[in-house]
This record gives structure tokens, C-alpha cells and sequence, in this order.
């Protein structure tokens, strides 16, 4: 491969995939947060005395 | 069933873009003017085009919410959206990245760049719309009428270099040039990434749905909750 502007091919490919890891992450994170909120409540509402 | 499938979707696309990594590394020929950093377009243009039918399938998907009221379509819109905005970020980025090495500048004020700019913030403005407004019907009607008209913001990107002068290239491809103006190996490796690419918006897409459905079972459990309390 011609090795001129190589630096910056490096760049641009390194903030491509950074950016879908972080998205992915985002995703990642925010589907366990989502998952302990609803245990959370479904707990509460199994505890709560029914009316 | 549904999650192995996005699963499988999600293997299958990692290795997609293995192969077309090598191939974009080690097998196409180089560019006489450019050098290496000309390859930063196949991370540059895929993503623009998925961006793009994301940003249409959100908008199509608002025009049926607003007319059959079905959460399923607004669901799809929020997601397909929001991938769409994290493409059209891989789109912005590798640009400027380009563009700092090409033309000794990070950003210039012309008409492709700057509506592709704002077309993004105008994006942004539809999921911040929707942490805006409570009432799930409200946001889902607002922010449907908002995704139909940012979509001619995308019309307006697209069409803005044949438009306006801009520093922005022009269109390179044959099914828009005509003519044979870039190598059949470059062009046949810029379909296979955005084969790639729109492979990975599907398993985002329906990810992100999975996500926005348990956000509403999460609203309905907080309501049954406050009925109780």
C-alpha cells in the first residue's frame, strides 16, 4: 500500500469505529439499566399489598 | 428466535467488515493523487448512504404512525433515527478528517457541508424532542411530523453539490456520473461496505427497538406503581 497520508487514514478508520463502539456501548449500557429499572418496579409492585 | 437472528445478523456483519477491511488494506489499488488517505471514503460514503435509509425509513415509518396510530411504527422511527445520527456522525467525522489532510482545512462554510451539518442537528433536535414531551402520544404525533420534514433537509444534502459550487467533490459514481470516473474495484468495494454498513443498521435499528419497547414497559410498570402508591 502507498504509505503517503497513511497518519491520517489511520484517523479516519480509528473515528469510524470509535464512534460505533461508543454507540454500541450507549446500547449496551443503556439496555442494563432499563433491565434493573424494570426489576426494580416488577419487585415493588410483587411487595406492594394488593388493594 | 428474534435475538438470535439479530445475533446472528450482528456475527455475520463483524465478519463482513473483516473481509472488507482487508480487502480495503491490503488488495485495492492505491490512488495516484490521494495516497493512503483516500480510503477513509469508504468509511466516509457507506455511512452516508445508511444514514440516509434510516433517516427515510424513520420517515416513512411517522407517515404510517400519523396515520394508524401504531406504536410500532413510532418505535421504529425513534430507532432508525438514532442510528442514523451515529452514521451521519461517522459521516461528518471521517469528512473533516479528509478534508484536514486534502485541503489543509478541518471545515469549510459550503453549501454540501454546512446543510449536512445542520440536517444532523436537526436530528439531534427530534431526539431531544421527544425527552421534551411526556405525553407518549404527543411526542410520538410531534416528533412524527418533525422526522417527514427533516427529511428534506437529507434531499437538500444530497442534491446541494449539483446545486451550489461547493469544495465538497462531486458525485463519483457511475449510476450517477455515467461515466467510468473511478476504478471498478473502488466502486465495487464502496458497495460491499455499504453492504456492511447497512447490514449493521439493521441489527442497531432492531437493538434499539428492543430497548425503546422495554422504556415503555418501564413507563407502564412507573404507572402502575404510582396507581398503587
Amino acid at each position: 500500500m502507498d504509505q503517503r497520508n497513511f497518519e491520517y487514514m489511520f484517523y479516519g478508520l480509528a473515528a469510524a469505529w470509535t464512534i460505533l463502539c461508543l454507540y454500541a456501548l450507549l446500547l449496551t449500557s443503556r439496555g442494563r439499566k432499563i433491565q434493573s429499572e424494570i426489576d426494580h418496579l416488577k419487585r415493588m409492585l410483587d411487595s406492594s399489598p394488593k388493594k | 428466535m428474534r435475538d438470535k437472528l439479530i445475533y446472528g445478523a450482528g456475527i455475520f456483519a463483524a465478519l463482513y467488515f473483516v473481509r472488507n477491511l482487508y480487502v480495503i488494506l491490503l488488495q485495492l489499488p492505491d490512488e495516484a493523487m490521494q495516497g493512503a488517505v483516500y480510503r477513509i471514503f469508504f468509511f466516509h460514503l457507506p455511512p452516508y448512504f445508511t444514514a440516509v435509509a434510516c433517516f427515510l425509513g424513520a420517515a416513512i415509518a411517522s407517515g404510517l404512525y400519523l396515520k394508524t396510530k401504531n406504536w410500532k411504527y413510532d418505535v421504529f422511527a425513534v430507532s432508525a433515527t438514532e442510528v442514523g445520527l451515529a452514521l451521519a456522525a461517522i459521516n461528518l467525522v471521517t469528512g473533516m478528517i479528509w478534508g484536514r489532510q486534502q485541503w489543509g482545512i478541518w471545515w469549510t462554510w459550503d453549501a454540501r457541508l454546512t446543510s449536512a451539518l445542520i440536517t444532523w442537528l436537526i436530528y439531534l433536535g427530534y431526539l431531544m424532542l421527544r425527552e421534551g414531551i411526556k405525553d407518549p402520544s404527543e411526542r410520538a404525533k410531534n416528533s412524527a411530523v418533525l422526522s417527514i420534514f427533516a427529511f428534506f433537509a437529507v434531499y437538500f444534502t444530497y442534491k446541494a453539490n449539483e446545486w451550489y459550487r461547493t469544495q465538497h467533490p462531486g458525485p463519483v459514481l457511475t449510476i450517477r456520473t455515467g461515466k467510468n470516473t473511478i476504478d471498478p474495484a473502488m466502486q465495487a468495494m464502496l458497495f460491499h461496505n455499504l453492504g456492511a454498513f447497512l447490514l449493521l443498521a439493521v441489527v442497531l435499528v432492531a437493538v434499539r427497538m428492543n430497548l425503546e419497547n422495554s422504556q415503555r414497559a418501564v413507563e407502564s410498570l412507573r404507572r402502575r406503581a404510582h396507581a398503587i402508591a
